[in-house]
């Protein structure tokens, strides 16, 4: 187990450099960068932009720029926003609770519900279920999460008027009821894509334990039909999910993109997308190894769990 | 109070006529410029209530000193105080000051170089401390310090010899006569010296995350990501805050800003307000306020005068008669926009409404090009000494309306044998280099040329200001006339209104007849308040919503 993870260290350091220059060189190569949103400023002179982008030391070669970016990185300091003069961990932090809380909250939705319907779809295979479920997934897979966002949105808070519009709570409301009403519709808009997915690998999993030889042992030995799926077939079918739960992992965040900035989520997909937007390059490259970060340690979790759980599996 | 009672009393009758003249028709909407009209509600006696103002940007940057957009003014304006603000109408009126200076005044020395401001005496900062002239000495010598990230130094940089002269009166010399300077300090926040000396680093201060300031509102706290929440001062020398708390809310998207203003979550659409295409339905929303406000931006088609295809006055003018701008005024952009021909807002003092009118002739155009000679080729295209009438046009990707636009002239072009291919780019693309540097062939673009209400637009026009030939300035479209050149310099020394105005009226037509940008609309903005917010007055010559916050109650 040392070795392993001894090595999976070895090889998540290296992974990191690349990402990480990979991600300041396609930075660097888009042209315009941070001060091209003062273009149009009226009174804002050439001048003044050279100015800004000699004090912000953009005119210097990318590989300068990037080595005293990753020599301040190993000493702990991952730079200063160019939007809002924090420091990078400073602002990644006041975002990353608001995604924590959706991330949660959806993932325990679609595992919850995704695991439930890949059961039943796979115990029920060809079943009016089965089929309806099928079709389910493949609509929540191809329709965009904004448009589902859009349309809960006009249905149940413009029309009906059952939940918000938005926002993570009322303005001068900080109860919990008023968070959890908040975040009803955000995290099953979010929820969606990934019970589509997580019901389909249920699904299948299912299936394949249900094949086994020890389960035929059991309906032959007698044991009920809801004993042997919940005791048996369960259990077995629900270790390859393990994986997919490590590699889901990131993917919650990307999803987040979308879901945070059609509910007014001030969380970290939303910060990615408007640093993005201003070019402010610190807090893209900390989110960007952020989430690299996120899904090295999403697979180890994953592998390490894996092998806990399963006797058969032994990591070297 | 009786001695600002008397050095406001000082203004000469001329110039209170002048300030009049310069309110012009807009001051007849706001009576008494920055209160409410007469039959409106009055204010409640103690800040009560809170307004929402949604906003699709989030404000980010709250040093009102360093670089910022439109959304961050919002915050400033309702924080901080300048000398000067500039009313609805566009006259200058004193704020921090006890007067504007002019030369009638003696606030401004006949050769328009000694300047001479007198400051109110009970103004505190938020922290309690008195507000002096020290202050301002400080704000203005910070700016030019080289080591501070500061926003524009255009103006500030002609400053020299700042002379504390008593804690209510400063003075200082300009190394040209720069008349826009007096509009310049009207967006230039005074912060305080006594917090911001002891700082190291003005660039890092702790100050620029939980700004002191003497407006009307006081910092709270701030939610990144989210909100911003104000409280009101009960001791602002001027008029309010009516209200207890200004909430700045950030909502990502254009059309859930709308919805939410719709579900009553936020009270006033803030930039970049309710799109056209939801204005129909915006108006008859019970219970919300929506108007057309004009804004100072004009959109356009810029023709990079460097590019062969453009260099005949023909070509320019057979392109403007070629556009169908009515259509794209109506049918995409559902007829919010006003027509213009020039870049001056049509509420300005300034403003020439006798340049000849557009007219969509693609007869006029054909003759146009046939008479200057310019001959379709095999392929129907028109050339002439082997320039071929093609050119790229540029935008923002993803801006819609702006891509239907270029569909739509596209279309028009080809019918007189022009050729328009669009390439597009995303923002920090388009305005970055390809848009400083000029190297657009056209560029589709909504341009803000006056900085507050002061009419110099040598950034935009003047040969010195070409980037691309070395010059330094916002000269994108390399548009150079010695005649305009000229013009422009008479009007930045100039200090009177009328004698100014004659001069920017006269480069409005030249500019008219060169058209180094060809015109589409004057931009306006949708405007949506709740119904019962009060107090609320639009203002053009300002880049925010918020300018004057201070003034909203809830009836």
């Amino acid at each position: 187990m040392a070795t392993f993870l001894l090595n999976r260290f070895m090889q998540s350091i290296v992974l990191l450099v690349i990402v990480s220059i990979i991600g300041f060189l396609v930075l660097n190569l888009i042209p315009g960068g941070p001060m091209s949103q003062y273009a149009l400023d009226p009174g804002m002179t050439q001048q003044d932009m050279d100015r800004l982008a000699e004090q912000l030391g953009l005119n210097r070669p990318f590989w300068v720029q990037y080595l005293e970016w990753a020599w301040r990185l190993l000493q702990g300091d991952w730079g200063t926003s160019f939007r809002d003069g924090n420091p990078v961990t400073t602002v990644i932090g006041r975002h990353i609770w608001a995604t924590f809380l959706l991330m949660g909250s959806s993932t325990a939705i679609a595992i919850a519900v995704g695991t439930w319907i890949g059961i039943r779809g796979a115990t029920r295979r060809y079943s009016a279920f089965d089929y309806l479920a099928t079709v389910g997934a493949m609509v929540a897979l191809s329709v965009p999460t904004f448009w589902f966002g859009l349309i809960g949105i006009y249905v149940f808070s413009l029309e009906l008027g059952w939940l918000p519009a938005g926002n993570m709570y009322t303005i001068g409301d900080g109860s919990v009821l008023n968070y959890l009403h908040h975040l009803i519709m955000p995290s099953i808009v979010l929820a969606l894509v990934h019970i589509a997915i997580w019901s389909r690998f249920m699904r299948s999993s299912t299936l394949d334990a249900m094949s086994q030889e020890f389960v035929k042992t059991a309906r032959a030995k007698g044991v009920s039909e809801r004993r042997v799926i919940l005791k048996h077939v369960v259990g077995n079918a629900l270790l390859p999910m393990i994986t997919l739960a490590g590699v889901q992992l990131p993917s919650v965040l990307t999803g987040a993109l979308v879901t945070e900035t059609v509910f007014t989520w001030p969380g970290m997909g939303r910060l990615f997308l408007d640093s993005l937007g201003y070019s402010d390059y610190p807090v893209v490259m900390g989110l960007l190894m952020f989430s690299a970060i996120l899904t090295i340690a999403g697979n180890l979790i994953a592998d390490v769990v894996v092998a806990l759980v399963d006797p058969r599996i032994r990591l070297a | 109070m009786t001695e600002h009672t008397n050095s406001k009393s000082n203004y000469s009758r001329r110039d209170a006529l002048r300030l009049l003249a310069i309110g012009g028709a807009a001051g007849l909407i706001a009576p008494n410029l920055l209160g409410k009209p007469a039959f409106a509600q009055t204010p409640p006696a103690k800040p009560t209530g809170r307004i929402v103002v949604g906003l699709s940007q989030e404000p980010t940057v709250f040093n009102p000193l360093m670089p910022h957009i439109e959304v961050d003014d919002g915050v400033n304006f309702s924080m901080f105080d300048a000398l000067f603000r500039v009313d609805p109408a566009g006259a200058i009126q004193p704020n921090l000051a006890v007067e504007v200076p002019s030369q009638g005044n003696g606030g401004i020395s006949k050769d328009g170089l000694n300047w001479r401001i007198r400051l109110r005496d009970d103004v505190r900062w938020h922290d309690g401390e008195a507000f002096t002239a020290e202050d301002v000495k400080f704000t203005l010598e910070l700016i030019t310090k080289p080591d501070f990230k500061a926003w524009r130094t255009a103006g500030h940089s002609l400053v020299r010899d700042v002379t504390v002269v008593s804690p209510t009166e400063i003075t200082w010399r300009m190394e040209e006569a720069f008349a826009p300077y007096l509009s310049f300090l009207t967006e230039t926040f005074i912060v305080p010296k006594h917090i911001l000396e002891k700082e190291a680093d003005p660039n890092n201060a702790a100050f620029n995350q939980a700004p002191v300031g003497t407006g009307a509102f006081k910092w709270g706290q701030r939610v990144a990501g989210d909100r911003l929440e104000l409280i009101a001062n009960p001791d602002y020398f001027g008029e309010g805050p009516y209200i207890e708390q200004l909430i700045f809310k950030y909502i990502p998207d254009m059309t859930v800003l709308y919805t939410q203003f719709r579900s009553g979550e936020i009270d006033i659409v803030g930039q970049a307000f309710i799109t056209p295409d939801n204005y129909e339905e915006a108006r008859n929303l019970p219970d919300r306020v929506v108007t057309l406000v004009p804004k100072a931006s004009v959109e356009s088609i810029y023709l990079n005068q460097d590019r062969p295809q453009f260099k005949d006055p023909a070509v320019r003018e057979a392109l403007y008669a070629a556009i169908d701008r009515k259509a794209i005024i109506d049918a995409l952009n559902y007829g919010v926009p006003r027509e213009t021909e020039t870049f001056m807002p049509t509420q300005s003092y300034f403003y020439n409404p006798d340049l000849p009118k557009h007219e969509f002739n693609l007869d006029r155009a054909r003759k146009l090009l046939d008479d200057a000679g310019w001959v379709p080729g095999a392929d129907g295209i028109r050339a002439k000494d082997g320039v071929r009438l093609s050119f790229k046009n540029s935008t923002t990707s993803g801006a819609h309306l702006r891509e239907q636009a270029q569909q739509f002239i596209q279309q028009t072009f080809t019918e007189i044998g022009v050729e328009m291919l669009i390439e597009n780019m995303p923002p920090a693309v388009m305005w970055g280099d390809f848009w400083a540097q000029s190297q657009f062939d056209s560029a589709m673009v909504g341009i803000t040329y006056l900085i507050g209400s002061d009419p110099d637009v040598t950034n935009r026009f003047h040969t010195k200001a070409i980037v691309a030939k070395g010059g330094k300035g916002s000269n994108n479209a390399q548009y150079s006339n010695a005649e305009v050149d000229a013009l422009l310099e008479e009007g930045s020394r100039t200090f009177d209104p009328e004698k100014r105005r004659e001069i920017y009226l006269k480069v409005q037509e030249l500019i008219r007849r060169d058209l180094p940008f060809l015109p589409l609309f004057a931009n306006t903005s949708v405007y949506g308040i709740k119904k019962g917010v009060e107090g609320f007055v639009a203002n053009a010559n300002t880049r925010t919503e918020s300018w004057h916050a201070a003034g909203w109650y809830w009836a």
